[in-house]
């Protein structure tokens, strides 16, 4: 019979077995009756003969082969068993656990899609991203340079290593079908979707014919703008679209969540289309450039033919490739700063797992060790030691999958609302699910957690002194578990100081960076971008006379009291940051030092509040044919100009191709980067410039990027339609988009600490919660173990109160120890934090004052009870029980 | 009486293939018919020949099948298979040139040693 057979009909098997030594048995005792033995003595001696029936059934059964096998399933039938016979400690354990890997489960579910998973395109590690590189450029300041458009065209043509693609950021009005609103779009060469191996959805990509200046407009729809704007309507190929002016035909639609730096586009278009200066020039350099390794092509390889081609191109075109090359580097997911966040709390997480599995261990040291006696009992009964720790290990192991099991569930349920509850956006979001891998976690932590807990009770299966464990009472085996017990509640007060000093820092933080002053006043303030019709982009001078108009408009809106146009807004993203220099020798790219720059119209210190603090705003004198000038902050007045008066002096900026620029007035600093980022930005000098000295050349694409901000005499929302109507322009396509008032914008930008904050506070919540049920569990078990020794004091004259004491004294030396640990851990802790989390004050002292006397005194809450029951024991009975 | 010896192990195999080999027997018959023909010397204890019988079922050497004794009472029957008469063989000779070559050097005088 085949071991699986045998598995199979192991009943029949064992029927069988039992039939065959009873019927050995019954020979035996029939012949020593016809020798003339006493039937009842004749069976005794013929039981005694083949030796104790269940030894040689075990022996038998181990002949057998399958014996592992059925042990587990005794094993875990067993331990079921045992477990619903205490369906209180049962329910108690499976749901700490469940909660700790719950939690667990999800936070490494989004650490996993968002910072461990390649990118989810075929063959992801022969992606490569192409950056450009010269010695000029600031890449600390500016990010990775990126690749002029004929120098794409000449690489892509170029190299036999790699395959090209590339595309370029750009937005604009899309005004047919349906109602004008702005939309994202990716200038995209035609290749894009094949060099990452990606079908479309629907339709087909550009033909290499249509990648032309002057060729017939085509169009690619992004999933989501198809959804929202034609209602996935099939029949959307080769309908038409207007776009920025232009009528374009729709021939494909990009797969659904298709997002490349991390943003969806719109509207995809022929990058060879666009015919702007800044494209057909190679000084500027616009292009996000990918590429895939072709076959059996390394690396090096590639990096060294790029090299030899950026050096051919800096020969050809000395004025502009000077010193410029290329660079190839695997492609990597775009995640922002997320990481440090995820990583710090997947950390915190795992504290509370850890108290969870200390409390549950202690519990079932607790109650192993009240099973001392039913264990030695089987051990003289013949079962082995291994059997015992491997029964004692699936008992533990059973709770760990079951409590797993439930949390995974509960991770499941809360993936989608946590995510939904993240401030901001969080990248890679959509790709965050539970799959196999995360699944695997889940299984090897509550597997690793079973086993952890299980251990130092397992261990306790008697070896030796089996006879003594036998005699002796129960009151003598206490003593080796305390300090097991002690242990794990003294790491449970460690771990629970840890989170609670953390969230203690993180509220210190919110606090102080709330009341911190951004700059401007932030009441009544809304702000929102805003795209001109494409219609009057044609030439500089109707683009300023629509701002005018616009502005005209803005301010005749009822309940608005001024309008000022602006490009980047503080606390919001997007920013302009220049290099700039005190005299004409100005030093080269990378050493210049950066400020910030802002282009505003006359009114918007009235909208915005900010001090004046020295000479004079810009007034409508300030146009384009007059003198050149610009408002700095004080920090740039500190750096540029230290110690003299800045009014009046000049200051030169290369990167605007502006000659000397006079300074006329000084205004307060401005938290540009949020409360929480901007005392501690590297780029935090300001100043301002009138849009109206934007130079003509520069003034579309300034356009392109303006915002309004409003000071309105009533709450601001309630404008927002009736400004909405007033500047949509003749052919209705002059678009708000993005509308936000101040106050939003301040709030967001604690956002991120807001919800650090929430979550940590939970955690310690959490952790303090279990520490203290698992402090009270111990003593319970603890002063239960010394009832006698309790009965022995109170006969030799201990009172209630002695008693008490007694109990608090034991308590508090793990308190103490406990929160000294943790003490240390907590501060090593803070230190983390505040290098992972923006705008952290370092940790005071203050922190540690008031939460560790709230651990001490939730914890000696938490000991008084079993102290006042310990108090209350009849000595009488005390001195009685066993 | 002469005294009992313990069975060296993996005799106890060898011994019921060969007491099996005579013609299908359940286990307490095995068990007095080595007790009757070694003349009580071979003291197998009976706890361990039911492990080993089956042991020798599950390598395929013995196979069994249930039928009725002569008392009227079912009882297991086991059987050589040919897989077990090849064994048997093959044990068998390795133990005659086992006890021949310790015969031998029991033989020995001393100074013979060449």
């Amino acid at each position: 019979m085949s071991w699986w057979h045998r598995l199979a009909k192991r009943k029949q098997m064992e029927e069988q077995l039992e039939k065959e030594l009873r019927f050995h048995i019954d020979q035996h005792a029939a012949d020593l009756i016809a020798h003339g033995q006493d039937p009842v003595e004749a069976r005794r001696q013929a039981s005694i003969a083949l030796g104790g029936p269940e030894q040689v059934k075990e022996e038998c059964r181990e002949a057998r082969g399958t014996r592992w096998l059925e042990d587990a399933s005794l094993d875990f039938r067993y331990a079921v068993r045992t477990l619903r016979q205490k369906p209180g400690f049962a329910a108690v354990a499976v749901t700490t656990l469940a909660l700790g890997i719950g939690a667990t489960t999800l936070m490494f579910s989004i650490v996993e899609s968002v910072l461990l998973k390649p990118l989810p395109y075929p063959e992801p590690g022969r992606l490569m991203a192409v950056h450009g590189h010269s010695k000029t450029w600031n890449t600390a300041v500016y990010g990775e340079q990126n690749v002029a458009y004929l120098d794409f065209v000449d690489c892509q043509r170029q190299s036999r290593s790699l395959e090209l693609a590339g595309w370029v950021y750009a937005a604009g009005t899309l005004s047919e079908p349906g109602e004008a609103t702005y939309v994202v779009q990716f200038e995209a060469s035609p290749n894009l979707f094949s060099v990452l191996r990606v079908p479309l959805f629907r339709g087909r990509t550009f033909l290499p014919e249509e990648d032309r200046p002057g060729a017939a407009p085509v169009a690619i729809l992004g999933y989501s703008l198809w959804q929202r704007r034609f209602a996935g309507n099939p029949a959307v190929l080769g309908m038409a679209l207007v776009f920025n002016g232009k009528r374009y035909t729709v021939v494909g639609i990009a797969p659904a969540g298709f997002r490349l730096g991390g943003d969806e586009a719109d509207v995809y278009t022929p990058i060879g289309q666009d015919t702007a200066r800044y494209m057909r020039n190679r000084g500027p350099h616009p292009v996000t450039t990918i590429a895939r390794l072709r076959p059996e092509v390394s690396l090096v390889q590639a990096q060294t033919e790029l090299a030899m081609i950026g050096s051919r191109l800096a020969e050809q075109y000395p004025d502009t490739n000077k010193g410029r090359g290329f660079d190839v580097k695997p492609l990597r997911p775009e995640v922002g700063d997320v990481r440090s966040t995820l990583w710090l709390l997947l950390g915190a997480v795992s504290l509370v797992l850890f108290i969870a599995c200390a409390n549950i261990a202690s519990l079932l040291l607790a109650r192993a060790v009240s099973r001392e006696r039913e264990l030695a009992v089987r051990v003289a009964l013949g079962a082995g030691r291994g059997r015992l720790i491997r029964q004692g290990l699936t008992e533990s192991a059973v709770l760990g999958v079951f409590g797993g099991a439930l949390g995974v569930s509960l991770a499941a349920i809360g993936l989608r609302p946590f995510l939904a509850f993240w401030p901001g956006a969080l990248p890679r979001a959509d790709e965050v699910q539970l799959d196999s891998q995360v699944l695997l976690f889940a299984l090897g932590a509550s597997l690793v957690c079973g086993l952890l807990f299980g251990l130092a009770p397992a261990l306790r299966a008697p070896a030796r002194e089996v006879e003594q464990t036998l005699r002796a009472g129960a009151r003598t085996v206490a003593g080796s578990s305390r300090r097991l017990h002690s242990g794990f509640v003294i790491s449970e007060i460690a771990l629970a100081v840890v989170l609670l000093v953390a969230a203690g820092m993180l509220g210190r933080t919110l606090l102080r960076l709330s009341s911190l002053d951004p700059g401007l006043n932030i009441r009544n303030v809304l702000i929102t971008r805003m795209a001109l019709s494409p219609a009057t982009l044609i030439n500089p001078g109707q683009i300023r006379a629509a701002w005018d108009d616009v502005l005209d408009r803005a301010r005749r809106v009822p309940g608005v009291a001024s309008v000022a146009i602006v490009d980047t807004v503080p606390m919001r993203e997007g920013n302009n940051q220049l290099g700039y220099w005190t005299t004409a020798a100005v030093p080269p790219e990378n050493r210049q030092p950066i400020a910030l720059a802002t282009s505003v119209t006359p009114d918007y210190l009235k909208v915005t509040g900010i001090p004046l603090r020295q000479g004079r705003f810009f007034n409508d004198h300030d146009r384009m044919d007059s003198e050149l000038v610009i408002v700095i902050d004080e920090v740039l007045a500190q750096h540029a100009f230290p110690g003299q008066q800045p009014v009046g002096k000049r200051l030169w900026f290369p990167d605007m191709g502006w000659g000397p620029v006079r300074v006329v007035g000084v205004v307060g600093h401005v938290r540009h980067w949020g409360l929480a980022g901007d005392d501690q930005a590297p780029v935090r000098a300001q100043f301002y410039y009138p849009f109206a000295q934007v130079p003509d050349r520069l003034l579309r694409r300034w356009s392109e990027l303006m915002s309004l901000a409003v000071r309105t005499r009533i709450p601001p929302l309630d404008i927002v339609e009736p400004l909405r109507r007033a500047v949509r322009g003749a052919s209705n396509d002059q678009v708000l988009y993005e509308v936000h008032t101040m106050e939003q914008l301040a709030t967001d930008s604690l956002a991120r600490q807001r919800f650090l904050l929430l979550l940590f506070g939970t955690f310690a919540a959490v952790a303090l919660l279990l520490a203290c049920i698992g402090i009270y569990g111990v003593l319970a078990y603890l002063t239960g173990q010394r009832v006698p020794e309790i009965g022995v004091r109170m006969a030799l004259g201990a009172t209630g109160p002695d008693i008490v004491r007694l109990v608090l004294r034991q308590s508090l030396a793990m308190i103490f120890l406990g929160a000294g640990v943790g003490a240390i851990a907590a501060w090593a802790g803070g230190r983390l934090l505040v290098r992972l989390v923006q705008g952290m004050q370092p940790t005071e002292a203050a922190t540690f004052a008031i939460m560790i006397p709230v651990l001490v005194s939730a914890a000696l809450a938490a000991s008084f009870l079993p102290a006042r029951r310990a108090s209350r024991v009849d000595p009488m009975k005390a001195l009685r029980q066993d | 009486m002469p005294s009992r010896s313990d069975l060296p192990q993996g005799t106890l195999d060898l011994l019921i293939l060969k007491v099996v080999a005579l013609g299908p027997v359940h286990g307490y018959a095995i068990a007095q018919r080595l007790q009757q023909v070694s003349r009580a010397v071979v003291q197998v204890p009976q706890g361990s020949l039911y492990p080993a019988l089956h042991r020798l079922e599950n390598r395929g050497l013995l196979a069994a099948d249930w039928k009725e004794t002569d008392t009227g009472r079912e009882a297991k029957f086991y059987r050589l298979t040919r897989k077990g008469r090849a064994q048997l063989q093959t044990e068998a000779a390795s133990w005659r040139r086992l006890s021949e070559a310790v015969g031998l050097i029991l033989e020995l005088s001393p100074g013979g040693a060449e």
